[in-house]
């Protein structure tokens, strides 16, 4: 199947001569959930402001469904929804007249029964008369939604949905969420929480300084997740690992005081109990040990420092 | 999309949602031009009018009528539409117009379109409310109507154009109070050109509100101070310098898109 969406050697210098973009390329499965990661100022929200017509970019291309963003702009943006990552709305209006308003521009006939479900999707049936200005942030940012899903879009684009929203709404938000999916629609979010990643998304993306560092299917990084440590403190410093033992994933450190044995925790065997008869057989004794494990954050953090 | 190519939902909402504005601040949007223009009525056409001397044959009170509707048909067609795009711009909302599959021109004919309507309908108001203190006839409506539309319409491009350049409040007031309401008092709202001294006469004829004003002054009375053609000719070349102007605004990105 194509990808639903294909980025090519994006770029973007704005106009202060910042190079918020260098390079990009990626490719979004049709159906998946893509989650966005990366810290403050790294370039995501400048890559979806490209991708949904806010910002120009300066150089490359962007295929929505096969569209150029720029030359079939009314294809391309027609699939697609965005949440922002600020709270912008028409604080005046009511929620019902903004959402029915997004679904007007986007091209849609009216549709008041599927404005009605959206509204009672996101809990946001009770406020339908209410004047945006007078609900709470966290009901801002599902006004925001209603209005991205209001043009039922095959694409959405959530710009941090869940910063700065409670547990509770947060959780209602990745329900929502893999319900879309459940739908097939195509879902890009950006976030700093990586346990949302790990929640919710079906691949993983970190990006950099404007750069794409790291692309994986989520299950891999999980496996890579799933492996642990497992170091013992020596009595007695090796020079090598022993011949014997090469049939295990070991390696020395901290001057051969320490042996770290790696290992998959999801595997059937874990390999600790011969590992350690086998160390008793040659006679190597330790007099301490623990386990240990990298967490996305971990590969996350060391990714974001090294990167570039 | 539907029929044309052309996203009528988007042009229809946009227009809606503009239109909607108005009835929601009755007081600022329509009650209280209309009456800062009464007071006009009232001061030079029910209290000194009288006392004053007939031009070409109109009496003043009467004279000064399609004049003061001009005055306002211009400034709200500009404070409406530089204010409808450059508040959007202001809080962020935009954002939603530039990533929906409308066209620029889509945008500026619904922009554009609701607030020439809403001028239209103010100097319609005004005009009734005219007809309260001074007597008044209406030679040419047909052409009354198309200098109101066509009046309503360039001065809406004229402000939109305005509110996507200013990039602060004070930029969005400068114009309109500095070159526009100068330029209507100029142009023969209080009097005939024909009064001025020669040199003045000259200078006056820079003034692109004078056309505006003398051609629809001609559809009320049937006089005017320059020919009807060249009232008509002026208004159209202001109102394609506009399209122009847009067209290129859209194009090149500017102001609206980093
Ligand atoms: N309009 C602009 N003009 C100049 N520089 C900009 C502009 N918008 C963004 N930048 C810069 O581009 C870089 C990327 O910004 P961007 O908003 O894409 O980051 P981000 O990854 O979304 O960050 P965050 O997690 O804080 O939302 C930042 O250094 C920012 O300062
Ligand atoms: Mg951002």
């Amino acid at each position: 199947m194509h990808p639903i969406i294909t980025v090519s050697d994006l770029s973007k210098t704005y106009a202060t001569g910042f190079s918020a973009l260098k390079g990009v390329n990626l490719t979004i499965r049709r159906g998946e959930i893509f989650a966005l990661l990366g810290p403050n100022g790294a370039g995501k929200t400048t890559l979806i402001s490209i991708i949904c017509g806010l910002v120009n970019a300066s150089a490359g291309t962007v295929l929505a469904d096969g569209h150029d963003i720029s030359r079939d702009y009314r294809a391309a943006r027609s699939k697609i929804g965005l949440v922002p990552q600020e709270l912008t709305t028409d604080a005046f209006e009511t929620v019902w007249s903004t959402v029915s308003f997004s679904r007007g521009l986007f091209g849609k006939p009216r549709n008041p029964a599927l404005i009605e479900r959206v509204l009672k999707d996101l809990s946001l049936w009770d406020k339908r008369d209410t004047q945006i200005r007078r609900l709470s942030g966290g009901m801002k940012r599902r006004v925001l939604i209603a209005k991205a899903l209001s043009h039922e879009p095959e694409i959405l684009f959530l710009d941090e949905p869940t910063a700065g929203v409670d547990v509770e709404l947060r959780q209602d938000m990745w329900k929502l969420v893999s319900r879309l999916r459940d739908d097939g629609v195509t879902i890009i979010l950006t976030t700093h929480y990586i346990e949302e990643a790990e929640e919710m998304a079906d691949r993983v993306g970190v990006i950099s300084k404007g750069e794409i560092i790291l692309v994986e299917d989520k299950a891999e990084l999980m496996r890579k997740l799933g492996r642990k440590q497992l170091t013992l403190s020596l009595l007695a410093p090796l020079a090598a690992v022993p011949p014997e033992l090469a049939a295990y994933d070991l390696a020395l450190a901290g001057d051969g005081m320490e042996l770290v044995y790696s290992y998959d925790t999801k595997a059937e065997r874990t390999g600790i109990t011969p590992l350690l008869q086998e160390l008793a057989g040659a006679g190597i004794r330790f007099r301490d040990l623990r386990t240990s494990q990298s967490s996305l954050e971990d590969i996350f953090v060391s990714l974001v420092r090294t990167g570039s | 999309m539907s029929a044309l190519g052309i996203n009528w939902h988007a042009i229809r909402a946009i227009y809606l949602f503009e239109m909607a504005r108005t009835w929601r601040t009755p007081l600022q949007s329509i009650v209280s031009p209309v009456l800062s223009t009464s007071l006009y009525f009232v001061v030079f056409g029910a209290a000194i009018g009288p006392r004053m001397q007939a031009i070409d044959g109109v009496p003043y009170g009467a004279f000064i009528v399609p004049g003061l509707i001009m005055l306002s048909l211009l400034t709200q067609s500009i404070a409406n539409a530089s204010f409808a795009i450059y508040f959007p711009k202001f809080t962020g909302t935009i954002y939603e117009l530039l990533s929906a599959p409308v066209a620029w021109w889509e945008a500026v004919i619904a922009y554009v379109g609701a607030a020439a309507s809403k001028s239209i309908l103010l100097g319609l108001i005004i005009l009734l409310t005219a007809t309260l203190f001074v007597p008044m006839q209406i030679a040419h409506p047909v052409w009354m109507v198309l200098f109101l539309v066509l009046t309503a319409t360039t001065f809406s491009l004229f402000g939109f154009i305005i509110g996507i350049w200013a990039d602060g409040f004070e930029r969005l007031q400068v114009v309109p109070l500095l070159i526009v309401t100068p330029l209507a008092f100029l142009g023969g709202s209080f009097y005939s050109i024909d009064m001025l001294p020669p040199f003045w006469r000259t200078v006056t004829l820079f003034n692109p509100v004078v056309y505006l004003i003398s051609g629809f002054r001609w559809s009320f009375y049937g006089v005017a101070d320059v020919s009807l053609g060249i009232s008509l000719g002026m208004t159209l070349v202001f109102l394609a310098a506009c399209v122009a102007a847009i067209g290129w605004i859209f194009r090149t990105g500017y102001r609206l898109k980093s």
